[in-house]
């Protein structure tokens, strides 16, 4: 048999069933994995050592549980109760939530058994998982490489077999991204299909929690545990949720496929395009029906992004100040007891150098007199892409495109060229402004062994119509099947 | 040169809601510091707002109640600052889509009525509370005020002078207490106002420069604030210097405004929608039933009791200001159907006691039906005027029954004629001259005996019976 750790939750799932394995014996596999590997890769902030047995013990009477007995591992800007929750930042060091995210409760619920916390980008702010105060996460496939991000430690942890899944959040492409640079499947639900309550806000209107797993399946049985209403958050639909491993069907005959022109332009990576052709040929060999369409504003959603995201960004973060928790700067001028130099001092020291550069930048959009010229006319943007979309949907059931323009590159080939950076998100981002969910899973790899990923958008709460095409895809391919050497 | 002033005010009411704007916090007055907070009003990171329906609804009505317009899209902004008692450092308020716009409010000038202008009424939450200590060199802060729901009330620069400024307000307030959505109390801050002031050269059209006034802490803080900010504008004016446009500080101790922070130090609030909520889009059944339901407003009723019950203007003024006291009139009224009677017991000796004490009507036991039986006990001639103004006084202050203390304080009038008899045999063989007087047809003489009697018999007789007897016996 394999090792434990390198299972997915559907296989974890079936040996409980037949009493094969306990939750002790892959708790224990996956804690012996990161202690082997995560040295190199630095995907985890936090291992939760002390905890697993108190946790193995409260999850006794949850055999039932959708999640029942799988390790999980948590982006670091989700609350957990007492448990150190960070974002990557100096200025949450030490900081422990009094209470728990609503995913987290239902994780919990389900019987999951969490692993520890993973590694991101400061805040959520950036693709390559670099602006950690941790330092920067490796890319299992390549430890030169970033894993991309923000999300990259999740991805990178379920890519290394450091835990069987992962929770990440996804603003502008943090889920999907990673998870393409890593190979691994990464899910942006619907805005408003999870609960975003405890997940600590970037930018609030394009903000969603989802899964990062080793396959679809896993994607589908998570899904199922975190998406739903909460009244805890206003924003969160009161849609019921399907159970989505009934959409886990080998069948894409029919189905028709959108494939805008506006993303196989200059700038693509030449590999990871022919891995995303090669990708749709395999569909239309298996029935769907894939056609050329336009997404024309696409090109000014970079732009929109980059004005609506860090405009939250900076009413978000206003609240780490130092008065109440977090990071308190003794600086010099601190020290004489200024209310305003405790603020700057705090601000100054407590955020890195993209958290500023995001906050400047959103303080000066949403400015008396710029408000008008920048804000108001990215949504209006913001509302043009949409429409794009809305109209391919009405004739088509999703739309495919790669999920990054490149495989993963060099740690710190970007770091300084903040608009390179940006542009890594490319594809990603006009999924988040139109709020629509979308799928990121491995479609092939670079001759230097780097893996790409496809992406594909549904209408909104097309969850299961992702899942069904995905999962086809995957059960005809074996890219999933490919680990990294460590 | 004459010059007018204009004022607008700003005004913040706390709605009476159970719990605070955004989360299920209690609202109540006078905790111990920080004990009613949770993660959502202390702004922790990752927590997200859930409106309170209960106070848009309370919005809603104090909005209709003041004749003001209920937007059919009303949505929440964030408000930007700094500060330590905002512990997300913005506020959630409304911007440009206030729940509710264009209202009015009439108040009395002299004897006329005077139409005051609303820009808007919106909804928003309360900051928490600095306590800077006396000594020593650090200040505490007190977030159980923080997320309190606030209704802000702003009135067109439709105000003239300090008094009218004061008489909005009072007018203001008895429409909110009227309408029960709060509890008004100035000292626990559920009331607070702010003030904008200009003046200019009568006859000019154009508004001169403004100064906002704050920091006044009851309504004659404001009318005080407001004559001395008026008078320190035009003194400039009349030297030939101009008016700065800064936000000022009321300092009752001084009696006078200074300086808080000029136009350029004036915060950019850097408004933008909450994408935490979702907009309002109000009931029209919801709107429609809040208006069938609302209650008589001050005026109206102040009217209605000068038709019924034939009361003075100045009579129905004095109760028809306080929901309660015109309650208790007419509560009052129906036991006892003698309305002028009623009213002078009521705005005479009542307010009279509750004045002297300090206290108001929520205060005391006394109801509409104690002051029935001490009405009826002297329609039925068991006490005299005096013994039931001392009765009133005592039923207030002890909160007993008046029909209770007559039984334990043998209170009740002589009417007995045969005792009066002898208490009037007894004064008139001691008092020889009075009575020759009062047969010589000097009638005060009536006056003073009867005096002699009521002192005879300790001030209980029946002074009406006392009169007779006298009468009977001296002609």
């Amino acid at each position: 048999m394999d090792e434990l750790y390198s299972l997915t939750c559907g296989q974890i799932r079936k040996l409980y069933n037949s009493n094969k394995v306990s939750p002790a014996e892959v708790a224990e596999s996956v804690l012996k994995r990161i202690d082997a590997v995560d040295g190199k890769i630095g995907a985890l902030v936090n291992v939760n050592k002390d905890s697993i047995k108190s946790q193995l013990l409260s999850i006794k009477d949850k055999k039932n549980g959708a999640f029942y007995g799988i390790p999980v591992v948590i982006k670091d800007n989700i609350c957990v109760k007492g448990e150190g929750t960070t974002c990557a930042s100096l200025i949450l060091k030490d900081f422990r939530p009094p209470y728990s995210a609503t995913v987290i409760e239902r994780l919990r619920q389900e019987g999951a058994v969490l692993i520890g916390k993973a590694n991101m980008d400061e805040f959520a702010f950036g693709s390559s998982c670099e602006t950690s105060c941790y330092g920067p996460t490796k890319n299992p496939w390549d430890l030169n490489r970033i894993p991309g991000g923000s999300s990259g430690g999740s991805a990178a942890s379920v890519c290394a077999d450091e835990t069987i899944a992962a929770l990440g959040s996804d603003t502008g492409g943090s889920i999907r991204q990673p998870a393409s640079l890593c190979g691994v499947v990464g899910l942006k639900p619907t805005y408003g299909r999870v609960s975003r309550y405890g997940l600590i806000a970037f930018a609030s209107s394009l903000d969603q929690i989802g899964p990062i797993t080793k396959n679809i399946e896993d994607a589908a049985i998570l899904m199922n545990v975190i998406a739903g209403y909460d009244p805890k958050d206003s924003t969160s639909a009161k849609i019921p949720v399907p159970d989505y491993t009934k959409s886990l069907v080998n069948d894409v005959k029919g189905l028709k496929i959108g494939i805008p022109k506006e993303y196989f332009v200059e700038g693509l990576d030449r590999e990871v395009e022919a891995a995303v052709k090669e990708a749709i040929k395999k569909l239309e060999s298996l029935g769907a029906r894939c056609d050329e369409v336009s997404l024309p504003h696409t090109r000014y959603a970079v732009s929109a992004y980059y004005i609506i995201a860090p405009a939250e960004a900076s009413s978000n973060l206003a609240r780490f100040d130092g008065v109440r928790y977090g990071l308190r700067s003794r600086g010099p001028k601190a020290a004489n007891q200024h209310l305003i130099d405790m603020y700057k001092e705090t601000r100054a020291e407590g955020f890195g150098n993209e958290a500023k550069r995001r906050i400047i930048l959103g303080t000066y959009v949403l400015s008396s007199g710029y408000y008008d010229a920048y804000y108001l006319k990215a949504l209006k943007v913001r509302t043009k892409i949409k429409e794009d979309l809305d109209n391919v949907f009405k004739e088509f059931d999703c739309v495919l495109t790669p999920t990054s323009p490149t495989p993963a590159f060099k740690i710190g080939e970007k770091l300084n060229d903040p608009l390179s950076m940006y542009l890594s998100d490319i594809f990603t981002i006009p999924v988040n402004l139109a709020g629509i969910p979308a799928i990121s899973m491995p479609c092939g790899f670079t001759a230097g062994g780097l893996p790409a990923g496809l992406q594909l958008m549904a209408k909104p709460f097309g969850e299961e119509t992702l899942f069904k095409v995905a999962y086809t895809y995957e059960q005809n391919t074996q890219w999933h099947k490919r680990k990294p050497r460590l | 040169m004459d010059y007018e002033i204009v004022i607008g005010l700003e005004v913040h009411i706390h709605l009476n809601t159970a719990s605070k704007m955004f989360c299920g916090c209690s609202t109540k007055f006078g905790g111990q510091p920080n004990t009613q907070t949770c993660p959502v009003c202390l702004g922790l990171p990752g927590v997200l707002p859930v409106i309170n329906e209960k106070a848009v609804v309370l919005a809603i009505k104090t909005a209709l109640a003041l004749n003001c317009k209920i937007a059919r899209f009303t949505k929440f902004d964030r408000k930007h600052y700094f500060y330590p008692d905002l512990p997300k450092n913005f506020q959630i308020s409304q911007y440009d889509k206030p729940l509710s716009y264009e209202g009015f409010l009439e108040i009395d000038v002299g004897s006329s009525v005077k139409k005051i202008g609303l820009t808007r009424i919106h909804l928003e939450e309360d900051a928490g509370k600095l306590i800077h200590r006396e000594h020593g060199d650090s200040s505490m802060v007190d977030y159980n005020r923080t997320g309190i729901p606030l209704l802000e009330v702003v009135t067109e620069p439709d105000l003239r002078s300090p008094q009218e400024a004061y008489e909005f307000l009072v007018t203001l307030k008895n429409s909110v207490e009227y309408l029960d959505v709060s509890d008004c109390n100035m000292e626990e801050g559920s009331l607070r106002c702010d003030a904008n002031i200009s003046v200019r050269p009568l006859g000019q059209k154009t508004l001169g420069v403004k100064t906002e006034i704050k920091n006044m802490n009851s309504f004659k803080a404001v009318r005080l604030a407001l004559e001395y900010e008026s008078g320190r504008q035009i003194g400039l004016l009349g030297e030939g210097k101009e008016i700065v446009q800064e936000t000022r500080l009321w300092d009752g101790a001084l009696q006078a405004t200074s300086s808080m922070r000029s136009k350029e130090e004036a915060h950019d609030y850097r408004y933008f929608p909450e994408p935490d909520l979702l907009p309002i889009v109000p009931d029209e059944m919801l709107i429609e039933e809040t208006m069938r339901g609302l209650p008589e407003m001050p005026r109206r009723r102040r009217q209605r009791l000068i038709e019924i019950y034939e009361l003075s203007e100045y009579d129905a003024s004095i109760l028809a200001r306080e929901k309660k006291l015109a309650d208790f009139f007419e509560e009052t009224v129906r036991e006892v159907n003698k309305p002028k009677i009623v009213v002078n017991w009521i705005t005479g000796d009542l307010l009279g006691i509750l004045n002297e004490k300090g206290l108001s009507l929520g205060d005391i036991c006394f109801g509409p039906g104690d002051l029935a039986q001490i009405l009826t006990m002297i329609g039925d001639g068991t006490l005299s005027g005096k013994q039931a103004k001392e009765l009133l006084k005592e039923a207030v202050e002890t909160k007993k029954r008046p029909a209770d203390i007559v039984k334990q304080k043998g209170l009740s009038q002589i009417t007995d004629e045969a005792a009066i008899e002898g208490a009037v045999d007894k004064v008139l063989s001691m008092n020889q001259k009075a009575a020759g007087d009062f047969k010589a047809g000097k009638e005060a003489a009536l006056a003073f005996l009867v005096g002699q009697v009521m002192k005879e018999t300790k001030g209980k007789a029946s002074p009406a019976i006392v009169n007779q007897t006298l009468r009977k016996r001296l002609i």
